[in-house]
């Protein structure tokens, strides 16, 4: 049944992010994005960190992209238009692809060499107790370092606003 | 495949979910009655009177009227969003129900159940996240529909609902500090024990209660905060192109969502299901007085008719309130209804609020609406965070 489940949201989150990037409508485009927010937060569900799919809901797909599809009916962005693609793409890009996958799947293979399946509902740490402990002891410092990092992005943007309206 | 051969959890959970989806439904059709009804009284006129006794059968025809209606697609718009917003918008609005508690057990022969269709131990994040997902359907619905009124009514929705959001979601964290818990079930179990213990005074979150209510008020574009619809500025806004049922299920999933957010603030600082005081100095004995006075004045003034209707009417009226009296102090039935009466007085204490600020106040202009979430509802939410925070840690 999870095997099931988890074949189910990770197609439908690799075909809605194959879909991005293939769409030539922008709205198309974040409709997919939407898509893969939703099926990750289904599949950190699966996993048993129920925190995380909610705040993953919430944040990416509630908010961020809303703000996403705010600003492309703002701007009120037409259809894509394609260009031709350049020669090296075409000679290249099936290769390159091919070895980035093959790479990847070596590095995993070799970090993870006893290869054990995902153990399904086998986390317990995804409660929101346990997420807020790890997070304000273990991982005080990144926590605080990422919440910084943060501020200036909105401090960064304040002033480039200001910048804009003078 | 016999009836004892299946788990009584999945016929009880199809049960409660047949019964909720039928109350809910039902609740939808007539709030919008009452609505009308209130906005009318405050105008001192009598609403809907036709149709049936004091206008009680108008849902149903209004049903009947949106079901015949001819079923429009302009030309030029984006199809399958055309046609999936207004689904999005009403699914979004009814699942958030699936998490509210009514009530305390109810026992049914050898079944002891939760009113409630199931409990999550991240109730409260559900709701919110469900809620937020809903603001889909109205900006899908604006952009898709190829109209430049559509459009700016679904812009201010998305730009307005997540701009409340934020308040909404820090007033929220504050009864959550206080009741440690992010599953509504528990949340009001914490606040048993009458009035005292609710998290609006027990807390103290009389600030966050309001900022709540305000921003409760623009996440679902009620009056002051219909912006998103304002009929003298944007036609209706983003739903001007949508007709028959598919604006049935927007005007349905407005209502919904105001259901949804009057059940959250009950749950989240008025105790719930719980009584404001307690059953041995006559709390049970509430419900029954109210039904009953209503009934004697019902029978009054249908003795004294003020039109000739009512010398039928009012004393039927009369009858089935005085019946409901009795039922209440039935003692097989008191357990569970009693508490179902507490949280509907208190959810529907706060729907006649909704109903009442919409018969009073003019609509916010845009950059009010703006500046008021941003540079009032925010830092005042922010401080009360804070302050709840400070003194959760001191007493802890």
């Amino acid at each position: 049944m999870d095997v099931i489940l988890f074949l189910i949201f990770a197609l439908i989150a690799v075909v809605c992010a194959i879909n991005v990037v293939v769409q030539t409508h922008p709205i198309s485009s974040a409709i997919s994005l939407i898509g893969v927010m939703g099926s990750l937060a289904i599949l950190y569900l699966l996993l048993g960190a129920e925190f995380i799919a909610a705040a993953q809901v919430i944040v990416y797909a509630g908010a961020i992209m809303v703000l996403f599809v705010f600003v492309i009916m703002l701007l009120n962005a037409g259809v894509e238009v394609k260009r031709g693609r350049s020669f090296m793409v075409q000679l290249l890009g099936v290769p390159l692809l091919i070895a980035f996958l093959g790479l990847v799947a070596w590095i995993v293979e070799r970090l993870y060499p006893e290869g054990t399946t995902v153990h399904f509902g086998g986390f317990t740490g995804g409660s929101a107790q346990a997420i807020g402990r790890a997070l304000f002891t273990t991982y005080l410092l990144p926590f605080e370092i990422t919440s910084i990092l943060v501020l200036i992005a909105i401090l960064g943007a304040v002033v480039l606003g200001r910048k804009e309206m003078d | 495949m016999s009836l004892q051969s299946i788990d009584p959890f999945i016929w009880i959970s199809l049960i409660k979910i047949l019964v909720v989806f039928a109350v809910l439904m039902t609740t939808l059709a007539y709030l919008q009655w009452v609505e009308r009804k209130v906005i009318a009284h405050i105008q001192v006129r009598p609403g809907p009177f036709y149709v049936g006794p004091h206008g009680l059968l108008q849902p149903l025809a209004d049903v009947i009227k949106l079901i015949t209606k001819e079923d429009l697609v302009p030309s030029y718009v984006n199809k399958p969003l055309y046609l999936g917003a207004p689904f999005l918008a009403i699914t979004m609005a009814l699942l958030s129900i699936s998490v509210i508690p009514f009530g305390p057990t109810i026992q049914v022969g050898p079944y002891r159940t939760w009113m409630q269709l199931t409990d999550l131990n991240i109730g409260v994040l559900f709701v919110l996240a469900v809620s937020s997902m809903g603001v889909y359907g109205i900006a899908f619905a604006g952009w898709a529909s190829n109209n430049k009124y559509s459009l700016l009514g679904g812009l201010r929705s998305s730009a307005q609902m997540i701009s409340y959001e934020l308040p909404m979601s820090i007033a929220i964290a504050a009864p959550l500090l206080i009741s440690n818990t992010l599953s509504l079930r528990q949340l009001v179990e914490t606040q048993v024990g009458g009035i005292w213990h609710w998290n609006l005074i027990h807390g103290g979150q009389v600030v966050s209660f309001i900022i709540f209510l305000i921003a409760a008020f623009a996440e679902t574009n009620r009056v002051p905060f219909d912006l998103p619809e304002a009929e003298n500025e944007l036609v209706a806004g983003f739903h001007t192109e949508y007709s028959s049922m598919k604006f049935a299920s927007f005007f349905m999933a407005e209502y919904a969502n105001m259901i949804t957010v009057s059940c959250m603030a009950t749950l989240l600082f008025l105790g719930g299901w719980d009584a404001p005081w307690d059953a041995k100095y006559g709390s049970s004995l509430v419900p029954s007085i109210i039904f009953a006075l209503a009934g004697v004045v019902a029978i009054f003034h249908g003795l004294n008719p003020a039109r000739k209707r009512d010398r039928y009417t009012l004393p039927v009226f009369g009858v089935i309130f005085l019946v409901i009296a009795a039922v209440f102090q039935a003692p097989f039935v008191q357990s569970w209804l009693i508490p179902l009466f507490w949280f509907a007085a208190k959810t529907g204490a706060i729907l006649f609020a909704f109903m009442w600020v919409r018969g009073t106040l003019p609509r916010f202009r845009y950059d009010q609406l703006m500046r008021f979430t941003w540079k009032f509802l925010f830092p005042v939410a922010m401080l009360n965070l804070l302050v709840t925070a400070a003194v959760v840690a001191w007493l802890s």
